[in-house]
């Protein structure tokens, strides 16, 4: 058999790898602020782009995209290569996408700084990088396909399965999600609306956990686990039963995000069912994870690497299990719209996701250096400074999640509400702070990494051709064998499989949802947005205002007490896109409609403390002063009708007369309570919207049977 | 906002959960059949497959 000879490029891990590093500290930085931000509004500086609205999306963006996006190119980069025994199929590509993926981190992060947002968690870019993601995506697609075409082992060794499955699923969530009516190049109206928006962007939210957060890092588990330990994985039998099982239940777990909301109760259960379901897989793969080492616990103790891996198992199986726990709806009633969420995610994020991102580094960095680490000691206290940091973030958003539902539950034995909002949440500033104090010994434990890894590739040397040889793969003979036998040897065939089992959950879940459009219950009183609405609605959404304040009034009774009527599916008919957001560092505003005057607004969004002593949100001076863009308005209308919303026809053209109007009332209103403004200020388009929120069905007519009662 | 109103609307919506379970079901049993089915040691090789080089 003829040995051929190549070599593996390790310069592009290297690249993936460092911007894993940069992007991880940047992320967590911009974590730290708003962190911070939350008990000192002070530091978000009072400008606009620095404000928790803001910073928020850039954190989560840049720790999911930048930092584990990075991470799970390095991953693959370097493991695919191996387990194909070939090199990248073309290094052009593999250099387009990593110059691509860094320009779209780029213009995310200014784009979001700017206020330029979907407002669509996890998706909030808007659609001109949204297409350049899904062309960069494409071209890693064909990279990895390539090499595993072209490869010289027969067999596709499970991590494989997962980037398939990671592949093909992201692309899939990435365009349904996104799809958009582009009103300007920065600006766009989701396609969807109201309870289909919120389906489908959580939908998208869960699985981009699924297939961006969960499976790629599997993946890597399923490679560098074996390989840091020296020993093949646990079972491998388990291991293809934890592929189909997760790829196949996890897609249909979406609605739990969405529980007591306006969404059919079927599509909740539905979430609820799938979702506990999941547990079997997760744990699966856990253990399967865990048992590897059996027998070799001697080496965890020595070993860095083996110490984050483990931790890392841990903490994916902690949150796999809370997870599903989180959807039965007793206990989501208690946790979400709270920091039991924030908890949560940490827990996967600092612990599965980002110790598996430092163990995969440790291990790489001296392979590819060909030297040995430069200090397991200092690797040693990073992991124990970074377990540290995960302890004290994750315990206080926990008690405080607890204690702030606690509290909104609360009522006095004359049926009253003990609580005000605003005291569920000062309450919590300790834990707060103690939150941003364990995220900050996690952030040093990361620049220990940094040092230990610039001092270990100062001492080697950098291997970037990394010479291999195998025999080229010759046609078998066609012999008989079991069927996975078979598709481990065809990637197209794994992809449309993979493809088809990934399709059906979200299918099932979207096609009564969508069908059933026209009979989700119009409520006639309620009307499209007046284009001054409209236009605050959007200073609404660039601001980030769901970050911290829902739009969702569950039907329990202290949220009827303290907002008013639950929420109607039918009220959201013209949302596009919805602004149901999911924490409550703010009250629920679905209701706030002429609960205060104008005027209260106006000195409101001037500094918060002056109307809510003790409130945390930031100032937003700004809106007094600058000018609302009224010449988008036209484009925003006709963008509206053409996605259904019934405004007459020509109304683009006399839309701006109307806007017009409706400001000059704002503003004279205003000037009754001694406040001069211009009319054209952004705060009047921002209180207007304010003003309108939830007040539709309140000019119902109710049957006059009821009314004789 | 019973979903059933809708759903007598949508005509043959019962082939949707009744295709689901069966789908479900037939999933599962075929995939954990043929993984019990297959021998060990093939499973043995293949999981060698990251430790085979460097």
């Amino acid at each position: 058999m003829q040995v051929e000879k190549f070599y593996y490029d390790n310069k592009i891990v290297k690249a993936f790898g460092i911007a894993t590093i940069v992007f991880g500290i940047v992320g967590m930085l911009a974590g730290l602020w708003a962190a911070i931000q939350i008990y000192y509004p002070a530091i978000s500086l009072n400008i606009a782009p620095t404000t928790f609205g803001r910073l928020r999306p850039l954190h989560t963006n840049a720790i999911i995209f930048a930092f584990v996006g990075n991470s799970i190119f390095t991953g693959v980069y370097y493991s695919l290569q191996r387990l194909c025994k070939a090199r990248m199929f073309s290094d052009k590509l593999s250099w387009i996408h990593f110059w691509g993926w860094q320009a779209i981190i780029a213009a995310a992060a200014i784009t979001l700084l700017m206020g330029i947002t979907t407002s669509k968690e996890y998706a909030e870019l808007e659609w001109p990088i949204d297409i350049a993601i899904t062309l960069v995506w494409v071209i890693f697609g064909i990279n990895m396909f390539g090499t595993i075409l072209k490869r010289r082992e027969r067999h596709l060794y499970v991590a494989i399965w997962f980037y398939i499955a990671t592949w093909v699923t992201v692309a899939m969530l990435h365009i349904v999600n996104s799809i958009a009516i582009p009103v300007s190049l920065t600006k766009s109206y989701s396609w969807y609306a109201g309870v289909q928006d919120a389906l489908v962007q959580w939908w998208y939210g869960h699985n981009a956990v699924a297939f961006f957060l969960t499976t790629p890092i599997l993946g890597l588990m399923y490679y560098f686990l074996p390989k840091a330990a020296n020993r093949p994985v646990y079972s491998y039998r388990l291991s293809i039963i934890h592929f189909w099982a997760l790829i196949f239940i996890y897609i249909w777990a979406g609605p739990h995000h969405l529980l007591y909301t306006s969404l059919p109760d079927w599509a909740q259960s539905l979430g609820t069912v799938f979702s506990i379901m999941l547990i079997a897989p997760s744990w699966g793969g856990m253990l399967n994870g865990l048992f590897t080492l059996r027998g070799a616990w001697d080496k965890v103790r020595e070993e860095p690497v083996l110490k984050f891996m483990v931790v890392a198992i841990t903490c994916y199986g902690m949150s796999t299990l809370e997870g599903p726990l989180l959807s039965l709806k007793n206990i989501n009633a208690i946790s979400h719209f709270t920091d039991w969420t924030i908890a949560h995610v940490h827990i996967g994020g600092l612990g599965w996701n980002g110790f598996m991102a430092f163990a995969m580094i440790y291990y790489l960095v001296p392979k590819m250096w060909n030297t040995e680490l430069y200090s397991k000691k200092l690797a040693t206290n990073h992991f124990w400074l970074g377990t540290i940091g995960i302890i004290l973030y994750a315990v206080p958003m926990y008690w405080a999640g607890f204690e702030q539902a606690s509290m909104w539950k609360q009522f006095t034995p004359e049926g009253q509400l003990k609580f005000q909002f605003l005291e569920t949440v000062t309450n919590l500033i300790p834990m707060y702070v103690a939150r941003s104090v364990g995220g900050l010994l996690y952030l040093i434990g990361v620049h220990m990494l940094v040092y230990n890894i610039y001092k270990t590739m100062a001492k080697g040397r950098f291997i970037a051709e990394e010479a291999a040889e195998a025999p080229a793969l010759v046609k078998e003979k066609p012999h008989k064998e079991y069927w996975h036998r078979i598709l481990e040897r065809k990637p197209v065939t794994m992809l449309v499989l993979s493809l088809i089992v990934v399709s059906i959950g979200g299918l099932v879940q979207m096609i009564p949802t969508f069908l059933v459009k026209s009979n989700v219950p119009t409520i006639a009183s309620v009307k499209p947005y007046t284009p001054l609405e409209l236009q605050g609605r959007d200073i609404y959404i660039r601001e980030g205002c769901y970050t911290c304040h829902s739009q969702m009034i569950r039907p329990f009774r202290d949220e009827v007490a303290r907002y008013g009527e639950y929420s109607k599916a039918g009220e959201f008919v013209y949302d596009h896109p919805f602004q149901w957001g999911s924490k409550r560092t703010g009250p629920d505003l679905a209701r706030i409609g002429g609960k205060y005057p104008d005027s209260w607004h106006y000195n409101h969004m001037y500094d918060p403390r002056s109307m809510s002593p003790g409130s945390l949100m930031p100032q937003y001076v700004w809106l007094l002063d600058d000018a609302l863009d009224t010449s988008s308005t036209p484009a925003k209308i006709r963008a509206m009708q053409t996605l259904g919303v019934p405004y007459p026809e020509g109304y683009d053209q006399v839309a701006n007369r109307d806007l017009m109007h409706q400001a000059d009332s704002i503003a004279a209103n205003l000037k009754k309570d001694k406040i001069e403004t211009a009319p054209n200020a952004e705060i009047v388009a921002l209180i207007a919207y304010l003003q309108r929120m939830g007040r539709d069905i309140k000019l119902e007519k109710k049957p006059i049977a009821e009314n004789i009662k | 906002m019973k979903f059933i109103n809708y759903l007598e609307k949508v005509s043959g919506v019962d082939i949707f959960g009744l295709s689901s379970l069966l789908l479900f079901f037939l999933f599962f049993t075929l995939m954990l059949t043929w993984v019990f089915k297959t021998k060990k040691k093939s499973y043995d090789e293949i999981s060698r497959i990251p430790l085979d080089n460097n």
